[in-house]
């Protein structure tokens, strides 16, 4: 197990720092200069060289490149604004903040979306999919599988909107969607909350239903169940112990990819709500060409997604004995 | 197990009657096609601590009756008429709970493939104990030395070791001899085995018949034996039940059915078992055209379209039109009299087979 860790981590970083390389070459691929976008009305030739100068855009790439990974590793003092300790990315272009600082910040709005989020619509959807599966061909099973059809097919987009005016601002039955921290006042981290958990974990609990249904139905026409309710075991027995452990592979899997991409930032939620996250981050690093912003908020995704990534592949190992040994 | 004289469906409370009697069963489910009748109108008997062999090509409706007897057939597209009865008590009206106290406990159950029938995310002990913790209200840990015990019986080594190994570390004649192991805990009267020596290799395909055998000796349970292979069932089996298109068209014991068989059908899969001292070059003669669909199974006889011999039935379209009973004894369902049946095997079946 300890090896496996070790082996997939290293791959992990190599991954990560070949896409830090693709990054920076787009970023450069892309005819957008951020120095105009910094330099107001008194633009003109030498202010732009100036600002060039100033963010170190004057270097050639691969000298930016070699600059970039020493201050990722080492940090460095060499910044105007201030010293910046690993892991540096540098200030931001835009907002003149320490990138890391800025990602460290807006990561328990994007967390606290994501886990609470993630609770409703496991729980939601795995349990509304087994449901379906233990009733199949009844009417709950339509129903369920009707519904989850059905919203799985809509978007957050047109969902959140719709939430926010009828839940909120017509009926004031909830609060307006905001970010609390959740160690000064629980209970408004919760009603803050609750509306993009719901939305959030609508969508994605109408696909966990569908996966759960279908891939119990099809653990529950493996022989190994059949001998087991040959053997005397009950329904419910056969059920919960041996077609579900055989569910798991695909949920866990698909589960992990899931976390993983929304704790790198739930963009379109974080967007919809306007929450202050990782996602609404990603956004204006783009919107402001803002480099250092860019390729830390894009970095922390992606080894976000390969974190779950390696748990997902470990849990395998806890799940299926077959996989332990091999 | 061939006398049909007693009366069906009497309850049997003092254990004399046959351990399993089926009556006139019809099974058939509901597809996207049409109603498949995969079982129509089977009756047999099975005796304690004898063995059934039952044979037919696939799809002749072995496995669907034994299932059937376990209650496993999907009660939602499934239609079962008929009777079932162990030890006098009826099983196709018995309710759920009813059958699950009998599964694994007085019937068991031996698939073919033993890799996907055990489950792999448990280990073999547990998956042995968990009957016995089930049916006898054993502790783990008793039912977990259980599991060991049986282990040891069914001829693994070490057992007490390898019962904390998963299925997928075992040998393919280990995994089986598991599945016995599993199917034998809780000393059932009725073992159902369905082909479970087709997936092994020959030489361990030997070794779990005689440990079949041994173990019915001890346990005195009654067998049914499922095979396409008449090999097998020579070796095995005390009947025979020969299956056709979802009903018995042969049966009587291993001696008459295999040394002076009655059936066209059973004529012709003894011609089509491969010999191994008859000569290289040798042709197979196998019956010819293809098994029946049981979406619409021929009228009369089922197995008049492939059968040879229908012109020599006196009365014009008898093959086609009616479809013959197994009669009470020894017979099959054939409208060749028992003269003819005779005489055609002798003079015409028997040299062949050399």
């Amino acid at each position: 197990m300890l090896r496996f860790l070790v082996r997939r981590t290293l791959g992990a970083v190599v991954i990560l720092f070949l896409l830090s390389i693709v990054a920076f070459l787009l970023f450069f691929g892309v005819p957008r200069d951020p120095a105009l976008l910094m330099c107001g009305k008194t633009c003109n030739p030498d202010s732009i060289a100036n600002i060039h100068h100033v963010l170190g855009l004057d270097k050639s790439i691969p000298e930016q490149y070699w600059i970039f990974l020493h201050n990722l590793v080492l940090g460095s003092d060499q910044f105007a604004q201030g010293p910046c300790p690993a892991p540096c990315f540098g200030y931001s272009y835009h907002t003149n903040e320490q990138v890391w600082e800025t990602l460290m910040d807006r990561l328990p709005t994007t967390f606290s979306l994501t886990l609470g989020g993630a609770v409703c619509f496991l729980i939601v959807g795995l349990g509304t999919g087994l449901l379906a599966a233990w009733r199949r061909g009844t009417l709950i099973d339509k129903a369920a599988t009707g519904g989850a059809m059905v919203l799985s097919s809509m978007q957050i987009y047109f969902l959140g909107p719709l939430a926010l005016a009828v839940l909120v601002y017509q009926t004031h039955w909830f609060d307006k969607p905001a970010y609390n921290e959740f160690t000064q006042d629980p209970a408004s981290w919760f009603t803050g909350l609750i509306i993009p958990w719901v939305v959030l974990s609508t969508i994605f609990a109408a696909q966990y239903t569908r996966m759960a249904r279908s891939s119990m139905i099809e653990q529950l026409q493996e022989e190994h169940v059949r001998t087991a309710r040959a053997k005397g075991m009950s329904r419910r027995y056969v059920f919960f112990r041996y077609a579900w452990r055989g569910s798991l592979i695909p949920i866990v899997t698909i589960f992990g990819i899931d976390l993983g991409s929304l704790l790198g930032g739930a963009i379109i939620t974080e967007t919809t709500f306007s929450l202050p996250g990782l996602g609404q981050l990603a956004v204006q690093s783009v919107f402001f060409s803002d480099l250092p912003l860019l390729l830390g908020v894009m970095l922390f995704s992606a080894t976000m997604i390969l974190l779950f990534n390696i748990i997902v592949d470990a849990a395998y190992a806890f799940i299926d004995p077959r996989v332990r040994l091999s | 197990m061939t006398t049909l004289t007693k009366e069906a469906g009497a309850p049997d409370p003092a254990g004399t009657g046959p351990l399993l009697s089926v009556r006139d069963l019809h099974v058939s489910f509901k597809t996207e096609d049409g109603v498949v009748r995969a079982v129509d109108g089977l009756s047999f008997d099975v005796e304690r601590g004898r063995t059934l062999g039952i044979v037919g090509e696939s799809g002749s409706g072995k496995s669907v009756t034994n299932l059937t007897i376990l209650g496993l057939h999907n009660p939602m597209f499934t239609t079962v008429e008929g009777e079932i009865l162990l030890d006098g008590r009826e099983l196709t009206t018995a309710r759920e709970s009813e059958l699950e106290k009998l599964r694994g406990n007085k019937v068991a159950m031996i698939f073919q493939d033993p890799l996907t029938a055990l489950s792999p995310y448990y280990t073999v002990g547990r998956q042995i104990a968990e009957p016995y913790m089930k049916h006898n209200g054993a502790s783990k840990k008793a039912a977990w030395e259980r599991a060991v015990e049986m282990l040891g019986k069914v001829g693994i080594p070490n057992p007490r070791a390898r019962a904390a190994d998963y299925p997928h570390q075992f040998s393919g004649g280990m995994r089986q001899r598991a599945m016995i192991a599993m199917a034998l805990v809780c000393d059932p009267d009725l073992l159902i085995a369905d082909e479970p020596t087709t997936a092994l290799d020959v030489t361990v395909q030997a070794q779990i018949l005689d440990l079949l055998k041994d173990l019915q000796q001890e346990f005195g349970s009654g067998i049914i034996f499922i095979t396409h292979d008449l090999g097998v069932i020579a070796d095995m089996a005390d009947d025979i039940m020969v299956m056709y298109a979802g009903g018995a068209v042969e049966r009587g014991t291993t001696e008459e059915v295999l040394r002076a068989p009655q059936h066209p059908y059973t004529w012709g899969l003894l011609n089509s078992m491969p010999r191994l001292d008859s000569d290289l070059g040798a042709q197979l003669s196998p019956i010819p055209g293809a098994p029946p669909s049981l979406l619409h199974p021929p009228s009369g006889c089922r197995f008049h379209p492939r059968c040879t011999f229908q012109d020599r039935v006196e009365g014009a379209g008898r093959c086609v039109n009616e479809r013959p009973l197994l009669a009470p004894d020894r017979a099959s369902a054939c409208h060749l009299t028992a003269d003819q049946k005779r005489t055609i095997f002798i003079e015409e079946i028997k040299p062949r087979l050399g």
